[in-house]
């Protein structure tokens, strides 16, 4: 199974990661090659078989809703790209 | 070539100091650096800082035995006010306002930290070639990759610019570096060092372990590191032993099992003959071997693997957005083509290709045929471990099927570049304990050996690789640089 020029830009826009034309191109080819390795596992009979998310017997891990100091903001801030005054900078999303 | 233990002894009796010996760690990072490449951050003057401190605690008499004991820490592990990259071009920048909590508890103890070494991009590889800023050198041979992703950590051991070492194992990441470096690496079971403050890949698989130059040495950095810690909640509230207990030369009766998919297709002779007589030697030591052990699901790892680790990864590496922290984007006004643009300028081929993959397999229309069916073969993979660990103390595999290949060998070849970890992936695909021993050289380059626990099993297996060290001499081999 060969990947589509369109199924790669729609994984692509999903991921919101942009591509260059032969970024696209070897992408395209690469990521055919792997799934096309990958249909090894449709041999394997799985019928009634849970999945697994994680190893360890723990679920629904709660503690104590206690109050504790937070990072200062500054020190938050500070990594900021671009900032206003004590806010992260976006750019507009309505137009 | 100091040990941790080594240079304790000597600290503690007054015959060293803890600022000669981290000055005597720097200038060997000046002397080597420029041909190895491990280390992403040289951290000078944190360093003599903290060893100072570390002179005051051992006069005291307050000392731990990491107390004044130079470390290199991979820089995926947050370090307060030390630039935590990830080798990648997204965080270059990148200063975190807070320690994780394996470098919390190293400061405790009195640790001295005097770098963060380089990795892939992201923990993302096999060979430190997908690094951002530049590729490490194997010190057994500089035209030969050191292993990855946490190839910076074992090469600064194998190559006496540190005395140990913190690294990150999603995949294999700890255990074939080291095992390319001839130094000792445990991945120890999920759930039994804090994540916390490690930048996340795969969270369902990622581990923090020690590389260092001996057994005893890895059994006192999991003393310090391992234990519960309710920021990150799949840290295990299980007691923890005082690791360095279980080292005795003592493995008679000793149940070990030879899984023997691990030792087919694409396996170098000189690697097999290695573990061989590696595994001759354990017999000989006393423990029980069967050598014809079946672990059929074995080959269906690599792509369990390949499916689940891009998947989290692709969720994992949403949030670098260019807008709260790291690489952005800003010659638009546009919205979303500026959040397309950072990620496209800030993430290398390989990050790439991985959230590519992982969002595929989690898209609609193939999530069932892809994530979910691996998601059920891991459990099939866990269940076989588990049964064979009810016949089994430990399990024994290469740690790799090659010796270290060459730089540029497998960079265009993502699947060949995968294959590499196929002896190592299985272990985190059923969240277990393994360590990377030395066991032998062919042509000069080191050969590892694997042992596999079962879960919070880290004991027997540090008992094995004791022994196992006790009886040979590979780990006191040095490389020539």
């Amino acid at each position: 199974m060969k990947l589509s020029r369109e199924e790669v830009l729609h994984i692509a826009r999903l991921a919101r990661l942009g591509l260059t034309e032969t970024e696209l191109e070897r992408l395209r080819e690469q990521l055919s090659n792997i799934l096309e390795n990958f249909e090894i596992l449709q041999q394997v009979d799985t019928t009634d078989v849970p999945p697994t998310a994680q190893s360890i017997p723990l679920q629904n891990v709660t503690k104590e809703d206690e109050v504790a100091a937070s990072l200062p903001q500054s020190e938050i801030l500070a990594n900021a790209p671009q900032r206003e005054g004590e806010f992260f900078r976006v750019r507009a999303v309505l137009e | 070539m100091l040990t941790i233990h080594e240079a304790n002894q000597l600290l503690r009796n007054k015959k060293l100091s803890s600022l000669e010996l981290t000055k005597a760690c720097l200038e060997r990072i000046q002397q080597v650096e420029p041909k190895l490449h491990a280390l992403v951050t040289i951290t000078d003057e944190l360093a003599l800082r903290q060893a100072k401190k570390a002179d005051e605690l051992i006069a005291k008499g307050d000392a731990h035995p990491l107390t004044g004991i130079p470390v290199v820490i991979k820089d995926n592990m947050c370090t307060k006010g030390v630039r935590t990259t990830c080798s990648s071009k997204m965080l270059e920048n990148f200063i975190p306002p807070y320690d994780a909590c394996v470098v919390e508890r190293l400061n405790s103890c009195g640790a001295v930290i005097i770098g963060k070494s380089n990795m892939d991009e992201f923990a993302m590889g096999s060979s430190t070639e997908h690094s951002a800023f530049f590729a490490t050198q194997n010190p057994w041979d500089l035209s030969r990759v050191p292993g990855g992703s946490s190839g910076g950590s074992a090469v600064v051991v194998a190559a006496e610019e540190t005395i140990y070492a913190l690294g990150s194992d999603t995949g294999g990441s700890i255990r074939q570096p080291a095992g390319f470096c001839s130094v000792t690496g445990l991945k120890p079971t999920y759930g039994r060092v804090s994540r916390y403050g490690l930048v996340a890949f795969a969270s369902s698989l990622d581990q923090i372990g020690p590389l260092t130059r001996d057994v005893t040495d890895c059994a006192l950095v999991m003393n310090a590191i391992a234990g519960f810690d309710n920021r990150d909640s799949t840290s295990v509230p299980y007691p923890t032993p005082d690791y360095t207990q279980c080292l005795t030369n003592d493995i008679k009766g000793l149940r070990i099992g030879i899984p023997k998919e691990y030792f087919v297709a694409g396996m170098q002779a000189e690697v097999e003959k290695a573990l061989q007589a590696a595994i001759s030697k354990l017999e000989e030591l006393g423990a029980k071997v069967e050598w014809e052990v079946s672990l059929p699901h074995t080959p269906h790892a690599l792509a369990v693997y390949y499916i689940i680790a891009p998947s989290e990864a692709s969720a994992n590496l949403a949030r670098y957005d260019g807008v709260k922290y790291g690489f952005s984007y800003q010659k638009t006004d546009n919205m979303w083509e500026a959040l397309e643009k950072t990620r496209q300028f800030g993430f290398g081929d390989e990050v790439k290709r991985r959230i590519m993959l992982g969002t595929y397999a989690l898209s609609a229309g193939y999530y069932d045929a892809y994530y979910l069916k691996a998601q059920k073969v891991r459990t099939l993979i866990r269940r076989e471990f588990d049964q064979a660990f009810e016949k089994y103390d430990a399990l024994v595999t290469p740690t790799s099927p090659t010796v270290p290949f060459r730089i540029g060998e497998k960079t265009d070849d993502p699947l060949q570049m995968y294959l590499s970890d196929v002896c190592t992936l299985p272990i985190n695909i059923a969240g277990l304990p393994a360590i990377s021993i030395p066991a032998g050289f062919a042509d000069g380059l080191p050969i590892g050996m694997q042992l596999i626990g079962k879960p919070f099993g880290e004991e027997t297996i540090l008992k094995i690789a004791y022994a196992y060290e006790q009886a040979t001499e590979w780990h006191k081999r040095k490389p020539k640089i």
